[in-house]
């Protein structure tokens, strides 16, 4: 990856970075020691940044079986041993976002708000970059001006768009969008879905219905779904993971909004928790700051 | 459920703190321990945590509570109040100003939930004979406007766009309009923006100028982790912030972030928002939402719900019918709708008191054997809904056709009927005089 991208997520993060590092430097400062005390504040420290408890807990105890192993008392020791714990945590093998020869399909879902629709359309202008083209499916027909937003998307960027009017049935948008992408051999077509709420029984099957008509239609091609999370969410995002991925299956994420304060540590715990890797990290709103997500390079900007 | 996980992990402590004769300071801090592990996973802040866990033990351990005769009541009842002042000691109310229009100002991150908010509020301030105007202020979100519009028409509210470009004009515009249209509120809509992006920042403070709103509404989603208190903060700094609206807490999220957005910012709660639909907003009670969090329900948000979605004099007739033994299939069924009304089931459900969260789950499915009932009862007749004593084995059947559901549903329901009747008779007996609400009989 370019290192403008590294430069650019560092200072994306670089909020993040200065609160994690500099109160992480503060504590390795003021103990030098490991003491039960220094690993409180780390504690402290991590569940500030959305990490949860358990997932600290766990962080905590590798580490301190790492300190264990390594036979030190250097409290300046551990931030490289916290920073190898977490890139390895964060390491999980993602399926490929681009199949040569074969056609995809992306199902992108999550609860209101997440950023859904922006987010296809960065991917939008990811795929026509590599000369992939596609096609956006506009399967939000509940909220007001949904279609709309989307398709302002799809002339910014000159990408097809297949659209039914507000209020109609998402799941026969869904089959008119496939079947469309078929028939025009469409190398990607992105399905956009309304955000709801995982706790909205109706509104999961809704999605799984949708899901069963891309499924059943889907030819040769590739289906993966996609769970867009905000980074400011906090422990709920498990709970969001879990729901979504129990209706439908969850093959990736896009974490969203990393430009804000938020530390996104909620990321650590999904990895611990679901072993669902991130896909893409949405660290602006220009149309070029949806970047593939690279545990190395993302625990580096964490750290150096 | 909103904070239903943090309810039941206290209830699950305190229920072992109820069972001890007296507690010791280790119980106290072991139960304290639980509580300051519910509330850190319900994303309240952590600095929020540690101040209030503190306060609580102080309390606690001094003599108040080991003198006490049932020491675990009153731990329950210092995390209550603590709970409570830590959101805010009560309702406050929107302020108006002295001129008219009042104008309030919307802001906060993306995807908040701010635009629908604005619809939602609207149409609250109308419900207590206000006339809105919404304003259209975020010009950057494709089609942004265009869903203010829609909510508008829907709703029979007027919006003002003006020309979608720049939104100082189109606040003062907006106030400008409302003059002329006589709407004495203004709400005026902005766009989701980072509280780091000094730009946009710097643009809310222009409209702020332009505007002179009474009041500054931060809208937070309640799903948000830690950073909460930062954006709260941040956003106040900046703006000044008079107030919260706190979205989405219809969701299963612990809504930390209501517990430290107001002790960190000192700013009150004033809304919050429950899904999608326009009636979905609620003022926020501190004291409810900490009864909630220590299970012991709801009942004044029920009962105003209750109060709003039936009509007194309705209710005064089924009184007497229930009374008189007149109850019928006819009324079940206008009860049974009066009930949808104030809103999805396991909403109103969570706020009896002695209600589990655990209990709630599967309760989605109960809301579609609600329209299997009301298929069976519309496939009766008018005089079988009088008198369902007339209804044989072959009608049991053309109504189980007609209803398109299994005949035996349709005993089902008759059985449940006729206890239910029985049962409302007896209540209604024990309260005589007193009034109320009646118990619903599917309830």
């Amino acid at each position: 990856m370019a290192e403008g991208f590294v430069s650019r997520l560092k200072a994306s993060l670089t909020k993040t970075r200065q609160r994690f590092l500099s109160q992480l430097e503060d504590i390795v400062v003021f103990h030098k020691k490991i003491s039960p005390e220094f690993y409180d504040e780390l504690e402290e420290i991590l569940i500030a940044s959305d990490v949860g408890y358990k997932t600290t807990s766990l962080l905590l105890d590798k580490l301190k079986e790492r300190v264990k192993e390594e036979k030190t008392d250097e409290t300046n020791e551990v931030k490289e041993y916290l920073r190898e714990i977490i890139e390895e945590i964060l390491s999980i093998p993602s399926p490929d976002i681009i199949h040569e020869g074969i056609p995809m399909a992306l199902l992108v879902v999550g609860v209101n708000g997440v950023g859904k629709t922006t987010s296809i359309a960065k991917l939008a202008e990811y795929y026509r970059s590599k000369d992939k083209s596609c096609l956006l499916v506009a399967g939000d027909t509940f909220r007001a001006a949904a279609i709309e937003q989307l398709s302002v998307w799809s002339k910014r960027l000159g990408v097809d768009l297949i659209h039914h009017q507000e209020g109609a049935d998402p799941g026969a948008v869904a089959f008119d969008g496939i079947t469309a992408a078929n028939a025009r051999q469409v190398d990607v077509v992105m399905f956009d879905t309304a955000g709801r709420l995982h706790t909205k029984v109706n509104l999961m099957s809704e999605l799984k219905k949708v899901h069963r008509v891309i499924t059943q239609n889907l030819g040769e091609r590739k289906l993966v779904n996609i769970l867009v999370l905000d980074a400011t969410t906090g422990q709920n995002a498990l709970s969001q993971a879990r729901t979504f991925d129990e209706a439908i299956g969850i093959d990736g994420i896009i974490l969203t909004k990393l430009d804000g304060t938020a530390k996104g540590g909620i990321v650590l715990a999904i990895a611990v928790e679901f072993g669902f890797p991130i896909l893409w990290l949405g660290v602006g709103e220009n149309s070029e700051d949806l970047r593939l997500f690279d545990p190395g390079e993302f625990v580096k900007a964490l750290f150096d | 459920m909103a904070f239903s996980n943090l309810s039941e992990k206290l209830q699950e402590t305190f229920r072992r703190l109820r069972g001890k004769g007296k507690l010791g300071e280790k119980d106290v801090d072991e139960a304290l321990r639980q509580v300051k592990l519910a509330l850190l996973e319900a994303d309240v802040n952590f600095r929020v945590v540690r101040s209030f866990v503190n306060r609580v033990k102080e309390r606690a351990i001094g003599h108040e509570v080991l003198n006490s005769l049932t020491p675990g009541q009153m731990v329950i009842k210092i995390v209550h109040e603590e709970l409570t002042k830590l959101m805010g000691e009560k309702a406050e109310k929107l302020v108006i100003s002295d001129r008219t229009p009042t104008v309030y100002l919307f802001a906060g991150l993306q995807g908040a939930g701010k635009t629908t908010t604005v619809g939602k509020l609207g149409v609250f301030l109308r419900k207590q004979g206000r006339r809105p105007l919404l304003a259209a202020a975020d010009v950057y979100r494709p089609a942004a406007a265009k869903q203010l519009q829609i909510l508008g028409e829907q709703n029979d509210l007027p919006v003002y766009v003006g020309d979608g470009k720049n939104p100082v004009l189109i606040a003062s515009e907006a106030i400008e309009q409302a003059r002329q249209l006589q709407r004495d509120v203004v709400l005026i809509d902005t766009a989701g923006r980072l509280h780091i992006n000094e730009e946009l920042m710097g643009e809310l403070q222009k409209i702020k100028k332009a505007a002179d709103p009474a009041e500054i509404l931060l809208v937070v989603d309640a799903m948000t982790g830690q950073d909460a208190v930062t954006v709260a903060q941040s956003f106040n700094e900046k703006l000044g912030i008079t107030g919260l609206i706190l979205t989405k807490l219809d969701s299963d999220t612990r809504g930390g972030a209501a517990l430290s957005i107001r002790e960190v910012t000192g700013c009150p709660i004033k809304f919050i928002g429950t899904g999608e639909k326009m009636d979905g907003i609620e003022v926020f009670h501190p004291e409810r939402l900490a009864s909630r969090i220590l299970g012991m329900g709801d009942v004044l948000t029920l009962i105003e719900k209750a109060e709003a979605a039936v009509e007194a004099e309705q209710a005064k007739d089924l009184m007497k019918k229930i009374q008189k033994d007149q109850f019928t299939l006819e009324d079940f069924l206008q009860q049974m709708r009066q009930v949808q009304k104030m809103g999805p089931l396991d909403q109103v459900f969570s706020m009896l008191p002695g209600i589990k969260p655990k209990q709630l789950k599967g309760m989605a499915i109960d809301e579609r054997s609600l329209k299997h009932i009301e298929a069976i009862i519309q496939s009766m007749t008018p005089q079988e809904r009088q008198t369902p004593q007339i209804i044989n084995a072959s009608r049991r059947k053309r109504i189980a056709r007609g209803a398109g559901r299994p005949v035996q549903e349709v005993n089902r329901l008759l059985n449940q009927f006729e206890q239910s009747r029985k049962m409302m008779k007896q209540l209604t007996n024990l309260g005589k005089g007193k009034g109320g609400f009646p118990k619903l009989p599917f309830m």
